[in-house]
């Protein structure tokens, strides 16, 4: 989570779902709590019953707006309008919490001189490089930093980025951990606070009410709402989900949340923060212990093709001169050990030029048009469902009929097993099982009932899940199937000499198993995540026991400290009724160390006293010289308030006393972030890759930093804005989750309970539209975009309104489940199959929650039909596009040549994965 | 006497008598009501443990009786959820062992057209020996422009976010030991 990351230093919620109950305001947006975390959502109505506002800002009207205080609809896609209405009205209105601006965020940074903002370029910032596609963000600097750190890693095209950013690495140049230049009045023109207000300064609340579709009454009520209940007496609370995030701009929506919670003085603070409400089991876990192409574990980078071609290199390029992340080296070494143990030594630099490397985008969208390409040859699936799952299932089912084999683990046959049989292109001839050259080996998977280990939820808690039963049959955990494949694989290059070999030769595969079947130790692999000192074995207590010369192993250093004492601290169940507060903080364990709210040093005023009596948390107690309070203290515990460190500190020691940010290298939240984002230091609004309107505010429509797939025959793009052929798609389209079901669902429509609460695919449509193009409530719909078609039961509902713009038009939208497949105890058509495969840049995240579509009544054809039938819509809506296509485009503002990829007057940027596939080869 | 025995069933006097004036407890009882019990009476243990499905991690008591799951419910231990279970949760028993599970493994093999059975062990040895070989093919030490690699670029591993960090790690462990760098998991979507 960059966009968290850059913010205030760690990719995690701030904050735990009890506290919300603390809140006096909680807006949620991007996220259908109530349906989707609906027991999370009971801290929701515990802060309502106690008089908290609730407001709900989402396309539709759902249950959590059923609970709301206040629902404002609005157009999918336009939440960044939204969000920087709220902070140009509290700019507008001085309604900034001023003195934790001042003193928390880098508001008094002054930045470069050479920093041109979106508002002055007509769309794009300063460093945009037209031909290679992305920006060169040297002038995004604060003013007089040196070039340092990743800095000095620019010539050779590379900057830290995705997950891995974020956490301090602009810190080169800072001394004692202040930036050179600042106005602490906020006045200067150039610092972050002026910026600010100069880049939100056209977001008025008519500018919103048009943008977003709702009215100027609904926006003010929100701005005023949010502001009346922030500051030292009152907190206000943020939920989002994949609403904001599944976007070519959901990086900076979320950053845009962070900093209206910094202009209102709530991050740190009980009742307030942004709590990332997430969808799956472990997925904040399989984040920090990565199944990600471009981190190792606790967020360090991948070694990358284009640099970091020697340790040393490597190791400055990535440690801060201040703040956590000085102690880089320590992380990195203790990682190594835990890896290659003995193999890994300093004289070998730690095995760091036999370390993989990565390219800018490796990620799964990357890797399908490898596989469409057919330079993937092998794939392991494991507990996930790309063919249902992923946007444009097609390219994925096609993609995986490429492969020489593949594996997928699951604990029902789904569909991204069974595509080669009874995939919608089996029924459509365009895949025929005899001409599958793909061999296939189907491994069931074992239940979370049958095997130990830990969940990371989404408030950065690890909870430990006991084995109740033995898995039967072939049945086997992925502990048991990674840990033996491993071993397998280790027997068979045993004696090989080869050079590609020594690393896996050198890994430290070694787990003690229990049980007939071998089932490898979970509670090993968890000794291993929080490390122990090599000469005496004991066991860590917490990341900053770690050292940089081998003597220590750590496979996790953010989770250093889950198994202090030699005990298993996240299988602590004491019952909440047995705990002093409702903090718990002895129910499992929180990253980082057992913190429940992190940033909790800003709970208190720069003098360390509490800003108030109604929402003290963290303190400083002067008798005890030591941070004290409810949870444990985000902060070194004997570090005063007014501490200032001398010139020559490093690392934590050179963070101030009154600087509660503690990964960043200047110890404060980021208004303003100068290095670690792809797409800017501010969020700006940019329409969606597919919508039906253009920007209101530049020429550049879209996010000129989006990854697209020009090229790919596979991913064609619907006709924007008022492009001919756009009329094809017109409308606005948005998927989305129920609560009888989970994803892809292959954990659901197995489930008989679940399959008869919610049995069929279906769509909602507001009774407008459905008059206007003729659809039946309970009859059939089929909805098509330029990837495909699906058809659903239609839900005739106002539940879904229909967009008024200030053009005269209306626009409709149309809401999608996307939970069915062709398996199950029920099935149905996939909703991903419509969606295309343009992704945010930081991320490689597609954007499903807004494109569009078109709609007819009736059942989609059959057959060898279906593709025709998505054919000849495209070519329809090509060759009008074509038809109007008259002259090149010019520069600027005026420039209106419609082009087939959606988007006029724009930059035009590269497939990302180009450089990649360059260098792969 | 039968008179007095048949006055005595007649609920109203047996709330009266039994304090149970709403009719809400032991008084309204049947005698084969008497009989039943609890199924989590009759477990043989209880285990802790939390909700596979979304991240709000709610807790879960799995009861086990005879080597098979006989119910699951929430933990009222648990801060966060505080004993409740959404109807994912709820219906997690139906999960575990919901009749569309797969006990076997299955093969197909290229151009087949139908599964075919397959043991466990052969079937981890073919799994090691494809990836053994793949890689041997298919291995960069550079990259085109000469950039170092030490990669293959023609294996992924897909998945993560339903599984347990422990098992995360061996991957991500594994993976970068074998030089395989598109491991990826439902962060992306």
């Amino acid at each position: 989570m960059p966009s968290l990351g850059t913010s205030f230093g760690r990719g995690g919620a701030t904050t735990f779902q009890q506290d919300l109950q603390n809140a006096d305001c909680i807006v949620i947006m991007g996220s259908n709590m109530a349906e989707n975390h609906p027991v999370g959502f009971q801290w929701v109505m515990e802060a309502r019953e106690r008089g908290a506002k609730v407001i709900h800002v989402d396309p539709r009207f759902t249950r959590t707006s059923a609970m709301a205080t206040k629902h404002v609809g609005i157009r999918a896609g336009s939440d960044i309008a939204f969000l920087g209405g709220i902070a140009n009205y509290i700019l507008e209105h001085d309604l900034y919490f001023r003195e934790y601006v001042e003193k928390y965020t880098n508001a008094p940074v002054i930045i470069d001189e050479r920093f041109v903002d979106t508002e002055d370029a007509d769309g794009l910032f300063s460093g945009w490089d037209p031909e290679a596609g992305r920006y060169d963000i040297e002038s995004w600097r604060y003013e007089g930093m040196e070039v340092h750190g990743a800095a000095g890693q620019r010539g050779e095209g590379f900057e830290p980025s995705g997950e891995q950013s974020g956490h301090g690495a602009a810190g080169g140049g800072l001394h004692h951990g202040e930036p050179p230049a600042e106005d602490p009045e906020l006045e200067h023109p150039r610092c972050v606070f002026q910026i600010l207000k100069r880049h939100f300064r056209r977001y008025t609340p008519e500018f919103v009410a048009e943008t977003c579709a709702c009215s100027v009454e609904d926006f003010v009520e929100v701005c005023e709402t949010l502001a009346a209940n922030s500051g030292r007496e009152r907190t206000s609370a943020f939920c989002y989900a994949v609403g904001w995030t599944q976007h070519t701009t959901g990086v900076q929506t979320i950053r845009s949340a962070a900093i209206v919670q910094q202009l209102l003085g709530n991050i740190g603070r009980p009742g307030g923060g942004i709590m990332a409400l997430r969808g799956h089991a472990s997925i904040q876990g399989s984040t920090d212990i990565p199944t990600l192409f471009n981190i190792l574990p606790g967020y360090l980078p991948m070694p990358h093709t284009l640099s970091y071609h020697k340790l040393k290199n490597f190791i400055d390029s990535n440690t801060s001169p201040t703040g956590w992340w000085g102690e880089f080296k320590s992380y990195w070494v203790s990682l190594m050990k835990a890896y290659f143990g003995e193999h890994a030594t300093e004289e070998n630099d730690w095995l760091f030029e036999e370390l993989p490397r990565i390219d800018s985008d490796n990620s799964a969208y990357f890797t399908v048009q490898q596989m469409l390409a057919g330079n993937v040859k092998g794939y392991i699936i494991a507990g996930e469902n790309p063919a249902v799952g992923h946007a444009n299932g097609k390219a994925h089912r096609l993609g995986l009929a490429k492969l020489d084999w593949l594996v997928v683990r699951d604990v029902v046959e789904i569909e991204s097993a069974s595509f080669w049989y009874d995939g919608p292109e089996v029924e459509s001839g365009e895949l025929k099982p005899e001409e599958i050259p793909t061999e296939i080996f189907f491994m069931p998977a074992a239940a979370h009932t049958e095997k130990d280990g830990s969940f990371t939820n989404t408030q950065r808690l690890l909870q430990w899940h006991w084995q109740a039963v033995e898995p039967k049959e072939d049945c086997r955990s992925e502990l048991w199937f990674y840990f033996h494949l491993g071993r397998l694989i280790k027997q068979r290059l045993e004696d090989s000499e080869e050079e590609r070999d020594k690393l896996i030769k050198a890994l430290r595969w070694e787990y003690p198993t229990h049980s007939g079947i071998r089932e490898p130790d979970a509670e090993a692999v968890l000794q291993e995540i929080n490390g122990w000192e090599i000469e005496s074995g004991k066991f860590l207590t917490g990341y900053p026991e770690l050292k940089d010369d081998g003597s220590t192993v750590c496979g996790c250093w953010i989770y250093c400290g889950c198994f202090k004492d030699g005990i298993n601290q996240t299988a602590r169940k004491k019952p909440h009724w047995e705990q002093d507060s409702y903090v718990a903080p002895e129910w499992a364990w929180a990253w980082p160390a057992n913190r429940r709210i992190i940033y909790n040093r800003a709970s208190a005023d720069p003098d360390g006293k509490p800003w108030s009596e109604r929402k003290r948390y963290v303190w400083w107690d002067e008798s005890d010289g030591s941070w004290t309070g409810l949870d444990v203290p985000d902060f070194k515990e004997d570090k005063e308030p007014h501490y200032v460190p001398p010139d020559d500190a490093e690392a934590e020691e050179a963070i101030a006393g009154g600087h509660p940010f503690i990964m960043q290298a200047d110890g404060r939240a980021w208004l303003y972030v100068p290095q670690g984002l792809e797409d800017g230091p501010l969020p700006t609004h940019y329409e969606p890759h597919e919508s039906p309107f253009d920007n209101p505010l530049y020429a550049q429509r879209a996010n000129p930093r989006r990854q697209q797939n020009k090229d790919l025959a596979e991913d064609p793009y619907n006709p924007v804005a008022d492009e001919p052929g756009s009329d094809v798609y017109p409308y606005v389209v948005t998927t989305y989750r129920l609560t009888e079901h989970h994803t892809a669902g292959g954990m659901t429509r197995s489930v008989p309970y679940l399959a008869e609460l919610q049995p069929a695919m279906f769509c909602e449509v507001h009774p407008d539209l459905a008059r206007e193009v003729g659809l039946e409530h309970g009859g059939w719909a089929t909805i098509y975009t330029s990837r495909s078609a699906i058809e659903a039961r239609v839900m005739v509902t106002d539940r879904v309104r229909p967009l008024q713009m200030k053009d005269g038009r209306t626009v409709h939208q149309v809401g999608l489940p996307y939970h069915w497949g062709k398996r199950g105890l029920i099935t149905g058509d996939s909703a991903n199959d419509l969606a295309h495969m343009a992704l945010d840049p930081n991320v490689h995240i597609q954007e499903v929650k807004a494109f569009t579509c078109g709609i007819r009544p009736g059942r989609r054809p059959r057959g060898p039909e279906l593709p025709k039938f998505v054919a000849e819509l495209r070519e329809q809506a090509r060759s009008r596009l074509e038809a109007s296509a008259v002259e090149p485009p010019t520069p600027g503002r005026t420039s209106r040549t419609p082009s087939a990829s959606g988007g006029r007057g724009e930059q035009d940027p590269r497939v990302e994965s180009e450089e990649a596939r360059k260098t792969s080869s | 006497m039968a008179l007095s025995k048949l006055l005595e069933s007649w609920p109203v006097l047996r709330q009266l008598r039994e304090g149970d004036p709403l009719g809400l407890g032991k008084a309204v009882q049947s005698p084969r009501s008497q009989m039943l019990v609890p199924r989590i009476d009759e477990a043989e243990h209880v285990v802790h443990s939390i909700c596979p499905y979304c991240a709000v991690g709610c807790g879960q008591l799995v009861y086990v009786r005879d080597g098979e799951v006989t119910h699951i419910e929430g933990d009222p231990a648990s801060p966060i959820s505080r004993g409740r279970l959404c109807p994912k949760g709820q219906a997690s028993k139906s999960y575990v062992q919901s009749p569309l599970r797969e006990y076997k493994v299955k093969y197909r093999r290229p151009y087949g057209t139908r599964w075919e059975e397959l043991s466990l062990d052969d079937a981890m040895d073919m799994i090691a020996d494809r990836i053994v070989e793949t890689r041997a093919k298919t291995w960069r030490k550079k990259t085109g422009g000469g950039a170092p690699a030490n990669r293959t670029m023609a294996i992924g591993n897909l998945g993560g976010a339903t599984l347990d960090n422990e098992e995360n790690y061996l991957i991500k462990k594994l993976m970068t030991a074998l030089g395989i760098v598109q491991v990826e998991n439902q962060a992306r979507i």
